[in-house]
């Protein structure tokens, strides 16, 4: 069964997603990026799914389910590289991701990520003092 | 059977004229804008060209059949016919009446000149089959001029869509004018989502200081636009809500759950200062270069 890869890139981590999604694959998936965040103390997760053509409910409900956990663990979840016709779809569907964050690119997810981490930082600090 | 049906053609000759005016007559009774019909010029030049046509093209006795080639210039004259028709306004009925009501003379006709009851039927039986031939052609074009009509201002609707306008670097304007229904929320949102592709725009302003009307379709709509914007990484403002509007929609209970602003002034000026920017007065600026 083929496998997604997790690459580590500073204190982030980036999914590319670019093999159809099945349920096994999604729980491996989330199995193996728990264990990551957890292992590399992780503070931000990019999935990229601009190789998506399509995109279903069941990839929506995975990646909410992705940045939930990742909320628990601590780490920021950023969903990059939607498509048009994918952002369309899934609006049609009904499915908006609420809770998960959104970025037209790589670059700009990990600038997300880092102003995130950044305000964090700052109102715990604000907090400590 | 050859002989028998160029009976019809050899009547209709003989009884041109008299057919041609109870058919005018006829056709003026069975609409209701017939009384115009009757006088006007169009009506009897065409009625008249449709029976010589009628006479020319079943000179080969071919009354099954209207697709094949004798009846190709028939075909035209009941395309041109129909399409007249259709530019002037008038309903399918109206236009097929034109064919069907050549029915009741012409059958008149065949009573008054066939003998036997069996002969009559058969020429009825041959005559109102071809009648209801041409007739279903005369709806079939009436139907595909309609159609083609309706294309070509789906088409204009089309290039009158909204344009996506880039205001300053990463912030996207859509100003809004019209009413928004599914066909054009989806225009919008695709070229919105192109240009956000485009431009790596993270800010998109919305204006809708010409959508007339908000009800909980648009709002649905805007909603939705919305969200594929999110989506996409990029934030939307939503500008240009009139007084009135601002009313509706608390009125009507819609939660837009967007930073909405009163005019695109106000939306450009939050969009720059979330992008780090300001504008300044260069009057302002003046002391600070001198010294």
């Amino acid at each position: 069964m083929a496998e997604i890869p997790i690459l580590k890139i500073g204190d982030c981590l980036l999914v590319s997603i670019q093999v159809d999604m099945h349920d096994r694959l999604a729980m491996a998936l989330q199995d193996d990026l728990t264990q990551r965040i957890v292992q590399d103390r992780a503070r931000g997760v990019m999935i990229d799914i601009s190789a998506l053509e399509i995109v279903d409910s069941f990839i929506g409900r995975m990646l909410n389910n992705i940045a939930a956990m990742s909320r628990v663990l601590d780490a920021v979840t950023v969903v990059v590289g939607m498509r048009p016709a994918v952002a369309i779809t899934l609006v049609e569907l009904g499915l908006t991701l609420s809770g998960v964050r959104t970025a037209l690119n790589v670059d700009k997810g990990l600038a997300m990520i880092r102003t995130i981490i950044d305000r964090g930082e700052q109102e715990d600090d604000r907090r400590g003092g | 059977m050859a002989e028998k049906q160029s009976l019809i053609l050899t009547l209709i000759d003989r009884h041109q004229a008299a057919l041609l005016d109870d058919w005018l007559d006829c056709m003026a009774r069975s609409s209701p804008s017939g009384a115009t019909l009757r006088r006007d010029g169009e009506t009897p030049e065409q009625a008249k060209r449709f029976l010589e046509q009628l006479r020319r093209s079943a000179r080969n006795q071919q009354f099954e059949d209207i697709k094949t080639t004798d009846w190709a210039l028939m075909r035209e004259l009941l395309e041109e016919i129909s399409r007249t028709r259709v530019l002037q306004g008038f309903t399918p009925t109206e236009t097929a009446t034109f064919v069907f009501s050549l029915k009741e003379p012409l059958f008149q006709l065949l009573r008054r000149e066939v003998g036997s009851a069996d002969e009559l039927a058969d020429e009825i039986w041959t005559a109102t089959r071809l009648l209801d031939l041409l007739g279903l052609y005369t709806i079939e074009c009436h139907a595909k001029t309609r159609e083609e009509l309706i294309g070509r201002q789906q088409q204009e609707l089309l290039e009158l869509s909204t344009p996506v306008v880039e205001l300053w670097e990463g912030i996207l304007a859509l100003p809004l004018i019209g009413t928004l229904d599914s066909a054009r929320t989806q225009i919008v949102m695709e070229s919105l989502l192109e240009r956000i592709v485009e431009s790596g725009a993270e800010i998109a302003i919305i204006d809708i200081t010409g959508v007339p009307t908000v009800d909980t379709l648009v709002a649905q709509h805007l909603i939705k636009t919305i969200s594929a914007a999110r989506l996409m990484g990029a934030d939307c403002i939503l500008s240009g809500i009139r007084p009135q509007i601002a009313q509706t929609i608390v009125h009507l209970g819609l939660e837009l759950n967007v930073v909405s602003k009163a005019t695109m002034a106000d939306a450009l000026a939050l969009a720059l200062r979330r992008s780090g920017k300001a504008i300044q007065n260069r009057a302002a600026q003046k002391p600070q270069q001198d010294g």
